[in-house]
């Protein structure tokens, strides 16, 4: 049988960093392929170079559909030969309604008008394809993430849809609705329609993927054929951790405190918004002068779960129990959380960690101005002793405090972001991806400095996407897998395989 | 001296923002005495501009404060209508005594303040349409209380001074005394803090500009300061209103600048979400700027009664408007997080001098709210586009 698709020896590079690195995988028509890799491992980049989002100068190599080579400039190229995507980030239009949704963009005419009755009748052929029992006429927004992702994949069906990507859709559904999605893309694959699905659940991948691609650090690293012998799930992990540890972590004593400073028990938080819960049952503990480290895959709650401990800044719905230094707490607000001693450094800098317009002292200063001020007056003086302190001590590079931080790199914006949090003398401090899009340089210091501050006694929680940080940086590791802490592991005992294991069951 | 003017042009340029106010100001009030063939710039025509500014002025303060935040008052106007006549009935119908009915007052305008502040951030409504309802809500309410009377002559003494009065002179004679003395004691404490500052500049190694130009400097605003304080001197001297909005300008700055509800403010308006992440409470500082707001209506609304010496059925018509203007051609930045006190200030004196030069040279009623409404635009886009100069 030949090929659907040939992706033929894929290269992209953004600036300074190399995405995919010569990957090329077959999908065979009729058929499910699942693409397999770890956080940052090139997945949804390959995805967006076969939906055209990149168009085919921006990237080396061949895309071949149908035996054809074909060269996408848009989305549009690539949906008119019958490839649809549906990204995790569901594109709907909660206010509108099911059938003005699936025929968003491609709406049915007669002449220069809309005709609905045609659209409505047309939605529901394409709602009973997909299995979605609703009223075309529902809006979006009454719908759960599951029906959602139907109108979706019924919106792809429309489009005369030969070939479906999915981007993780089961990360959001639970076991029952994950269940009947895979049974439709089943029946898709039967009435001829071929899926490519990036997932994390192994389990799910096995049980639907006629042939898999794993990509790890951007290069393809292991490609099951449809031929090949079906593969189980201890072989996908080690293809996806095992890669080079090229990484150096700082050599780092290991602190075995029995000291308890933060307990957890069966934290949950439901999230108004998206209407389910983000922590479902969450337990583990915290001792004095460690870091615990968060591993986890995307969507597994992590910052979620730093979220609720962090004074449930998001609103949650929360129940369980959260002790510090052996007295149960209950904390409401960000500033409660402060004033007990936790301190957050966010995942995302830019959007809600730092004031970009601000210079670099006001920004170190804006958590800890209490302890600046005399009746409510800021001392200014002390205030730039303070920065230029942080500035010397952890190696802010910055011709002057009174830079903004919208002209720093990422890592002196971490540099300041983590000043701003010392600053409110923490005794527990929670660093959400610390090294999130910063130059290798700059993470070895960050490194460095972590382990300085557990050498003085702060307790570190440290949430990162990358396996070897979290091995590398820890005294203990906390899995978490959909919101469930799934193990805690000494870091003596804790293999990548393992800590992928627990992540993905 | 070529090294002089480099390093003068070179400042210019990096405080562009700064000074582009002060200079459009210049050309303003240049063009205007020219075409007045000096009237403008007369002790008499210059006192009633400060005067005619300062019920706008306290609203750009405020207005300020609720843009930094990322809001907007569309209320305000017809707030300080309402205000004024109900201080008006107060002591006109009720016999209150004038304090008591002032404090009244303000305190009334803070509740209105409140009240939209809850909107906005406990019932989460956009503050354009809180405010706009609020606009509507004041308008009627205004019409409701003076249905009866109508205009309503405010007969008090004191209340009138309050926008017409002006200070008392130590010395009979034809320049005002007190008025000179105020005027140098002013420039004497400005120079003295601009050394203080320059000091603590130095002291932590921060950058400086050179002594000549920083005294350049200091003799160039000491003799603004001596000019405008000669001109009032020849007239009536400084005015209550001076004082009130100086006072006002001088919290507010203080405030902004010094406290650490100000930094709050600034974080809030910078970044919302990373302020709150730092232990604030967005939607307490949100209902304290509100709040500041109505107070401030409350505060021009007595002044406007005051400076008519009535209030009338239209009184605060378009105020809102004015305030915003003044706070956007003063520098405040509609992206929020940046703007100062002392900018809107410039800001309400740059569109009240428009006003009155254009009145004074008889340009037509129509074509001057077009001229306003092109500074308006001239203004914003002067920012928007000289933000990113590093």
């Amino acid at each position: 049988m030949k090929p659907l698709l040939e992706m033929n020896h894929i290269t992209k590079t953004f600036p300074g960093v190399v995405a995919l690195s010569d990957v090329s995988f077959k999908v065979y028509p009729s058929s499910i392929h699942c693409l397999v890799g770890e956080n940052g491992a090139g997945k949804s980049t390959l995805m967006k170079i076969l939906s055209g989002v990149y168009a085919h100068h921006e990237f080396d190599g061949e895309i071949h559909f149908n035996q054809e080579r074909v060269q996408f400039n848009s989305l549009k190229d690539s949906q008119r030969l019958g490839i649809g995507i549906i990204h995790q980030e569901l594109a709907l239009i909660p206010e509108l309604s099911v059938y003005e949704n699936i025929f968003l963009g491609n709406e049915i005419k007669k002449g220069s008008m809309i005709d609905w009755n045609e659209t409505i009748v047309q939605s529901m052929k394409y709602l009973q394809m997909v299995g979605l029992n609703v009223v075309p006429e529902e809006k979006v927004k009454n719908l759960g993430v599951g029906q959602q992702q139907l109108v979706e994949i019924a919106k792809a069906l429309s489009k005369n849809l030969t070939l479906l990507i999915l981007d993780e859709p089961t990360a959001a559904l639970n076991d029952e609705e994950s269940e009947n999605l895979l049974q439709l893309l089943r029946n898709l694959k039967s009435n001829g329609v071929t899926s490519i699905m990036i997932s994390h659940k192994l389990k799910e991948v096995v049980s639907v993927a006629d042939s898999l691609t794993v990509l790890r650090d951007g290069k393809s690293v292991l490609d099951i054929e449809p031929s090949n012998e079906p593969v189980q799930i201890p072989t996908i992990i080690k293809a996806m951790v095992g890669r080079d540890l090229n990484e150096i972590f700082p050599k780092r004593v290991k602190h075995t405190s029995e000291d308890v400073i933060l307990r957890v028990s069966n934290l949950r938080g439901y999230d108004k918004s998206k209407q389910r819960h983000v922590v479902k049952d969450i337990s583990f503990e915290l001792r004095r002068g460690e870091v615990l480290g968060v591993a986890g895959l995307m969507g597994a709650g992590r910052t979620e779960l730093a979220m609720t401990l962090f004074g449930n800044a998001n609103n949650y719905v929360m129940s369980g129990t959260i002790e510090m230094e052996n007295n149960v707490v209950s904390i409401k607000t960000p500033k409660e959380a402060i004033d007990l001693g936790i301190a957050y450094v966010s995942e995302d800098r830019k959007g809600n960690g730092l004031i970009l317009i601000q210079d670099i002292k006001e920004n170190i200063s804006s958590a800890g101005l209490k302890r600046l001020s005399q009746y409510g007056f800021v001392n200014p003086n002390e205030e730039i002793k303070v920065a230029q302190q942080y500035k010397q001590d952890i190696n802010i590079k910055t011709p002057s405090i009174a830079q903004k931080v919208k002209n720093l790199s990422g890592g002196n914006q971490q540099k300041v972001s983590l000043s701003k949090w010392l600053y409110t003398s923490p005794k527990i401090l929670i660093l959400d991806e610390p090294t999130r899009g910063i130059d290798v340089g700059a993470k070895a210091e960050i490194y460095t400095i972590i382990n300085e501050l557990v050498n003085q006694g702060l307790s570190i929680i440290l949430i990162s996407s990358e396996l070897p940080e979290v091995l590398g940086m820890s005294d203990r590791v906390l899995v978490i897998n959909e919101g469930v802490s799934t193990a805690c592991l000494d870091i003596d005992a804790a293999s990548a395989e393992e800590v992928m294991m627990y992540a993905t069951q | 001296m070529t090294s002089f003017m480099k390093e003068l042009w070179v400042q210019l340029k990096l405080n562009v923002r700064d000074y582009g106010m002060f200079i459009a100001l210049a050309v303003i009030m240049a063009i205007f005495s020219y075409l007045s063939g000096g009237l403008f710039l007369s002790p008499r025509n210059i006192s009633n501009l400060f005067n005619q500014t300062g019920y706008i002025a306290v609203l750009a303060v405020g207005m300020t404060l609720v843009i930094i935040i990322r809001h907007i008052d569309l209320s305000i106007g017809f707030v300080a209508g309402f205000i004024g006549a109900v201080a008006a009935i107060l002591m006109v119908q009720y016999q209150v005594n004038v304090w008591l009915a002032i404090i009244i007052v303000l305190a009334l305008g803070t509740l209105i303040g409140l009240w939209n502040g809850f909107l906005v951030a406990k019932m989460n409504l956009p503050a354009f349409v809180a405010t706009l309802a609020g606009m509507l809500i004041f308008r009627g309410a205004l019409l409701q209380v003076t249905s009866s009377t109508g205009t309503i002559i405010i007969p008090n003494r004191f209340f009138n001074m309050i926008s017409n009065g002006f200070i008392p002179d130590i010395m009979k004679g034809r320049l005002h005394v007190l008025t000179l003395i105020i005027g140098f004691l002013g420039i004497a404490y400005y120079i003295f803090s601009e050394f203080k500052t320059r000091q603590s500049k130095i002291k932590y190694n921060f950058e400086v500009v050179s002594m000549p130009l920083f005294l350049s400097k200091l003799f160039f605003v000491s003799a603004i300061i001596t000019w405008v304080v000669w001109i009032l001197a020849n007239f009536n001297g400084i005015s209550y209103t001076v004082i009130i909005v100086g006072v006002v300008v001088m919290i507010y700055h203080t405030l902004m600048s010094k406290t650490i509800l100000g930094r709050h403010i600034y974080a809030v308006g910078g970044n919302p979400d990373a302020a709150a992440l730092s232990g604030i409470s967005v939607n307490k500082i949100t209902m304290i700027v509100f709040s500041s707001m109505g107070f401030l209506a409350a505060l021009s609304g007595i002044m406007f009664a005051s400076r008519l010496q009535s209030a009338t059925v239209t009184a605060g018509t378009l105020f809102e408007l004015d305030a915003i203007a003044a706070a956007f051609v003063g520098g405040v930045s509609a992206k929020g997080g940046v703007g100062r006190v002392t900018g809107s200030i410039i800001g309400a004196i740059v569109m009240a001098s428009l006003s009155s030069g254009m009145n004074l040279i008889g340009l037509d009623i129509s074509l001057q709210y077009i001229v306003r409404g092109l500074v308006l635009v001239i203004a914003v886009v002067f920012d928007v586009k000289t933000r990113n100069v590093k």
